[in-house]
């Protein structure tokens, strides 16, 4: 139960610091910065990789969390990338 | 035994180090000097956290393996075969697979044997999170696509509705299951229809918002995939989970309000109600005749302009005119007319939207400018040409107390001396609202498709 509260504690610091980071953006990067975000949500990956493997159900369980959130990191950060390097000031 | 605390310990450490370089990369994503580096050392957070979790794996390599080569191949084909206007829909798509790993990953830790009370409830909630960012998602993919057409009021719709409402009992009943099971009789595989409820509530949940209150749910969405991962990570009790996730769920909230602000609504009358549809707007006093335009007669008043502002909305990016706006752009340059684009936060179906669509026509983007930066000065624009957007340059903003939309704040094109606006037809914008702008003394309509209209104009300048 302390590491919960521990964690929670850590959670609620980044949120905060999550609001401060990003509190003054400007509007030509709102795009880039909600597909970057997105990228970063693919570290669902880390934790499909930790998953215990009993059973074919389980395999199959993460089989699916590794796959989707392997399309969501390869693909979040490559589509950013494409999409900074359009924004060009001359 | 040793070694394996030896190996947590310094998973643990790679752990800290990619949680700070994930901070540092998502604020220099934040600034458009280093959004590039901010993008790259993200992914190599991300390649340390995972390349330093694959130390200790209990699922098969072979699953692994594949599940990282298949996944990895597909997304990389879908971001650099898409086209740079299907953008949108990309970034939804994406944010959906996302939340159906959390989804997947809360599934499998019910399975386990032994969760305490407290991982009952964290698995439920991250079940509930993360499916309906799964569907929700792939309906926003649908709608942004057009694929999709279904929306308020349909009969289907409002099954999909009740789903919603009924999926929030159905929360409280999972997470009390445990407990409550003692008194009253189980449901038989209760669990299997909570998933099933969970996935057809996220459909209902996105399903009746219109098309135009998109960039809200998009953002929306995109934080709640970042919530999802970080529940997960509690789950896990994971920590660069939980950073990452809630720096994404910081994120997407931000960009909620910025975007709610921008349309002078609140989150929930965005969600659950939508415009009001207007009656009484008709009887607005500035009806009358519209004036309209040809090309030619606008390219000699753009000719003798010396400063021009360019409004582009989501009939830009409908026409594909962005390419031939930035050539009419550069030529008046040429000219020596002063030209400006103005952006409205929530012109189009995403945030940003009319950004990425001008930079992938490489305007520069210090050209861009805000509504606060246009406004002061808009009666010194001689020419301000508004390209398929609608409610974000309507009067009735400032104007009309009584409209749905007043009280958002909206890119003055009417004060400018000459307005032109580029519209198909007389038809009215997404909030449903007649545009009095239409009907101003200084407007001239150009209708038509805006691609070929600005062809025209391209054309003459270069004759």
């Amino acid at each position: 139960m302390e590491m919960y509260i521990l964690l929670g504690f850590v959670l609620l610091l980044s949120i905060f610091l999550g609001l401060e980071l990003i509190a003054k953006v400007p509007s030509t990067l709102h795009t880039p910065l909600m597909s970057g975000a997105n990228a970063i949500s693919g570290i669902a990956l880390v934790g499909a990789l930790m998953l215990s493997s009993a059973g074919q159900m389980q395999d199959i369980l993460a089989f699916g969390a590794i796959l989707f959130a392997s399309i969501n990191v390869f693909g979040g950060y490559l589509v950013t990338n494409r999409m900074l390097s359009m924004f060009k000031k001359k | 035994m040793e070694n394996l605390a030896n190996i947590q310990v310094i998973q643990n450490i790679v752990y800290i180090i990619s949680s700070v370089m994930f901070i540092l990369g998502i604020k220099m994503l934040g600034k458009e000097a280093t959004a590039v580096k901010g993008n790259y050392l993200s992914a190599l957070a991300m390649f340390s956290a995972v390349g330093i979790t694959c130390l200790s794996l209990e699922i098969d390599t072979k699953i692994i393996l594949a599940g990282v080569l298949l996944g990895g191949l597909i997304g990389s084909l879908i971001a650099l075969k898409v086209k740079m206007t299907a953008i949108p829909e990309m970034v939804a798509l994406f944010n959906g697979f996302g939340g159906l790993a959390t989804f997947l990953i809360a599934w499998s830790q019910f399975n386990e044997p032994s969760n305490s009370m407290f991982q009952h409830v964290l698995i439920m909630l991250t079940i509930y999170i993360g499916g309906i960012t799964f569907s929700g998602s792939l309906i926003a993919y649908g709608k942004l696509s057009e694929k999709l057409k279904l929306g308020k009021g349909s009969m289907i719709t409002n099954v999909f509705i009740s789903f919603f409402y009924l999926s929030m009992p159905a929360l409280i009943y999972v997470i009390g299951e445990p407990s409550i099971s003692q008194f009253i009789p189980q449901v038989p595989s209760y669990f299997l229809i909570f998933l099933g409820i969970t996935l057809i509530a996220g459909i209902g949940f996105v399903m009746p918002i219109g098309g135009g209150d998109m960039p809200v749910v998009i953002s929306l969405l995109n934080s709640l995939s970042g919530i999802a991962a970080a529940f997960a990570g509690l789950l896990l009790l994971n920590n660069v989970l939980i950073v990452a996730g809630s720096l994404v769920g910081a994120s997407g909230l931000i960009l909620t309000i910025i975007m709610a602000k921008a349309m002078n609504r609140t989150i929930t009358n965005i969600l659950f109600v939508g415009y009001a549809s207007s009656n009484q707007s008709s009887s607005s006093e500035e009806q009358g005749e519209v004036k309209p335009i040809t090309s030619d007669d606008a390219y000699l008043i753009l000719e003798s302009a010396s400063s021009v502002l360019v409004v582009p909305g989501y009939g830009m990016a409908v026409a594909q005119a962005q390419h031939v706006v930035r050539e009419m752009g550069e030529l008046l340059e040429e000219n020596g007319t002063e030209v400006k684009y103005g952006i409205h936060p929530v012109a189009g179906r995403m945030p940003g939207h009319m950004n990425v669509l001008l930079a992938e026509a490489n305007v520069s983007y210090d050209l861009l400018a805000e509504p606060d930066d246009v406004n002061p000065s808009m009666d010194t624009i001689d020419v301000a040409i508004v390209i398929g957007a609608n409610d974000v340059v309507n009067p009735s903003a400032t104007e009309e107390e009584g409209s749905p939309i007043y009280g958002m704040p909206i890119i003055e094109v009417h004060n400018a001396k000459t307005v032109f606006v580029l519209k198909r037809s007389m038809s009215s914008g997404f909030a449903g609202v007649q545009n009095p702008l239409f009907f101003r003394e200084n407007t001239r309509m150009l209708f038509g498709d805006a691609k070929e209209s600005i062809g025209q104009i391209v054309a003459e300048f270069k004759d």
